[in-house]
């Protein structure tokens, strides 16, 4: 077969729509009129597809580190980093020589395997979990039938790549920071997954692509049939979001890191290279935990409008991208950081019945056939339990007395 | 029979202890909207960042190298000697009398008195160091100075590679105009000229009228000198 034959077989392979995956067509081509064998070109197209996604997020990653500091700067009154480049846009290049040109220091009680390990542990599952995401009506990089459980197979361990780093450092503050995220990730990882549920249920299917596609219908021909538009997955959307800043440890859930408290938790005794690897890895996860947020309950590369759906599909989920990342932000530079105490509290009282709750709720939105009717029934079953549990946690505790039973006597 | 009673019996006394569950205080807070002040804090985070693109007077950032605030004249750290005209050496109101070395609590200030071939003093510093790395910024030799000589400066970017020779200020960096002076200290340099003229006119009346009464007193003596003579003369011609 011909490069003309080809190309015109799939008359869509020029538009818009096939630009992210055009390196990968145009290596499977090369491959197969170089008579490559089947396995091989399978592999390669992987591989490029891969190497798109890395590219795409590692610069994605370079420009948050950026975009952060100037919009945290801006809510705070200054300026920001505006030195290197043009209005500072070189700063992740000068931070990325600095990060490299530093000394690697591995402490003498650290174990130096699992010191090494930890860093790219971290790296590894987000770039994994990145994988599986639909980005694009056809940019799905690899697609999996169980894709929500492998994300959450592979997020869940970056928790294990810090726990490691804090071992392995054989420090207090890194030991004292991989405890707190430990604790973290027991009480967040849970309503995270649960309020996950609802969406599996209503959608009969663990495959990202699939969840998309059953969001693409638009009510009363304007409302899109998003997740985040039933009274569910209102609930189950903020129950996710809240648990996904702290699966990214992110400011006000930073407990592992809190730089006030314990320098800088987990990433105390790492320096250099290793050191940047770990914001890499933060930040790729906060982009994954990100991506699946949107495909879960903000109808993934739906357009939000019937009208629009000329604009290239992947355009729509970096745009929704940018709103869900920019929110975090937005949060990151408005709330203190909780305690751990209040952290658990708020976990175990708010949102784990919160994120139970959504799946009976989803359960009789399919059995109402959603519309009004679902949103009376479902609307109490939801308010009723928040009300009750919110006024539960904000009562005024006071202090707790401690007695030291032996050393007084 | 208490067998805990030893660990037990201070403990007791305090509210809320023996049980873990912990007591609500005051009066309960009134109810509001739950998350509405989670909101309030966004909405102020919103403010800000949008204000600080249109809004002046939020952003009180100075970009220092490029843009730099104007120093109060109340700011003071190291001394400078002041000179009167365009000569630095002619024109330097520093007599070398050594008070200011003395008062300096570090020692920081070294003079040597300039003289000339017969050992007279000069009434002028032939040297004149201060090293500013030993320097407190105290004032001391500002005030103590009778002659309106040292004041401190408003030099605040004194950084140097050399870190003997940069810090030990000599006469050649520490002399400054008295225009200098009224341009950083517009209102005590004023003070100071008004009254250092005003006392030079006095020393010129002072001294005019000195010249006057030494003047008048030649004549008397010389009138009473040609007085005697002539008193002499006349008493030899009687004789």
């Amino acid at each position: 077969m011909s490069l003309l034959a080809m190309s015109t077989a799939e008359s869509s392979l020029w538009s818009p729509e096939w630009l992210p995956r055009l390196p990968q067509r145009l290596v499977e081509m090369l491959l197969r009129n170089c008579h490559a064998p089947d396995w091989l070109v399978t592999l390669a197209g992987y591989a490029v597809a891969a190497g798109t996604v890395v590219a795409v997020f590692l610069t994605a990653f370079a420009l948050l580190s950026l975009i952060e500091r100037k919009t945290l700067a801006r809510i705070q009154n200054r300026l920001g980093p505006n030195r290197a480049g043009w209005f500072g846009i070189l700063q992740p290049v000068a931070d990325g020589i600095k990060m490299l040109t530093k000394e690697d220091i591995v402490p003498a009680k650290a174990e130096w395997f699992l010191h090494l390990m930890a860093p790219i542990l971290i790296v590894v599952p987000s770039m994994l979990a990145l994988g599986v995401i639909p980005y694009g009506r056809e940019w799905v990089p690899v697609s999996l039938d169980l894709g929500l459980l492998f994300f959450f197979a592979v997020g869940t361990l970056t928790e294990v790549a810090v726990f490691m780093a804090g071992w392995a450092s054989g420090s207090k503050f890194p030991m004292l920071g991989a405890m707190r995220a430990i604790s973290q990730m027991v009480s967040y990882e849970l309503p995270l997954i649960i309020s996950a549920l609802g969406v599996i249920m209503v959608t009969g299917s663990l495959s990202l692509p699939a969840i998309v596609e059953h969001q693409g219908t638009y009510h009363l021909g304007f409302i899109p049939a998003w997740n985040v538009f039933t009274p569910w997955g209102l609930t189950a959307t903020l129950v996710f979001f809240i648990a996904s800043i702290a699966e990214a440890n992110r400011c006000p859930f930073d407990l592992p890191e809190g730089e006030s408290e314990i320098v800088a938790g987990h990433m105390t005794e790492y320096s250099g290279f290793k050191y940047a690897l770990f914001f890499m890895g933060e930040y790729l996860g906060l982009f994954a935990i990100s991506g699946l947020f949107i495909t879960l309950f903000l109808g993934g590369w739906q357009a939000p409008l019937p009208g629009l759906t000329f604009v290239p599909s992947w355009l729509w989920f970096f745009a929704k991208l940018v709103a869900v990342i920019f929110t975090h932000l937005w949060i990151r530079g408005t709330f203190p950081r909780v305690r751990m105490d209040q952290l658990m509290r708020f976990a175990w009282l708010c949102m784990i019945p919160m994120a139970l709750l959504t799946i009976p709720a989803a359960g009789i939105w399919v059995f109402t056939g959603g519309g009004l009717k679902g949103w009376l029934v479902i609307m109490p079953l939801l308010l009723i339990p928040w009300l009750i549990l919110t006024t539960i946690h904000n009562r005024r505790l006071a202090p707790q007395t401690r007695t030291y039973t032996f050393a007084d006597s | 029979m208490n067998l805990f009673g030893k660990w037990r019996g201070h403990s007791a006394s305090r509210p809320g202890s023996g049980q873990n569950a912990r007591a609500t205080i005051g009066a309960p807070p009134r109810w509001s909207m739950p998350g509405l002040g989670l909101f309030k804090g966004l909405v102020v985070t919103a403010r800000n960042m949008m204000q600080s693109y249109y809004r002046k007077d939020r952003m009180t950032t100075v970009q220092y190298p490029e843009e730099r605030v104007t120093i109060s004249p109340n700011f003071r750290n190291f001394p400078f000697l002041c000179y009167d005209g365009d000569d630095p050496v002619a024109g330097l109101r520093c007599t070398a009398c050594s008070i200011c070395e003395k008062e300096c609590p570090p020692q920081c200030i070294y003079i040597v008195l300039d003289r000339d071939e017969n050992g007279k003093s000069l009434k002028r510093p032939k040297l004149f160091d201060i090293d500013i790395s030993v320097c407190m910024n105290c004032g001391i030799c500002a005030e103590v100075c009778p002659f309106d000589s040292i004041y401190m400066d408003g030099q605040y970017e004194m950084s140097t590679t050399d870190r003997f020779g940069g810090l030990l200020l000599g006469l050649d960096r520490l002399a400054k105009s008295a225009d200098y002076h009224l341009k950083l200290r517009p209102l005590e340099a004023s003070e100071v000229a008004a009254r250092r003229k005003a006392e030079e006119a006095k020393k010129l009346a002072a001294q005019a009228a000195k010249e006057a009464k030494a003047k008048t007193d030649k004549e008397a003596k010389a009138k009473a000198a040609a007085e005697t003579q002539t008193a002499a003369t006349g008493k030899g011609e009687t004789a």
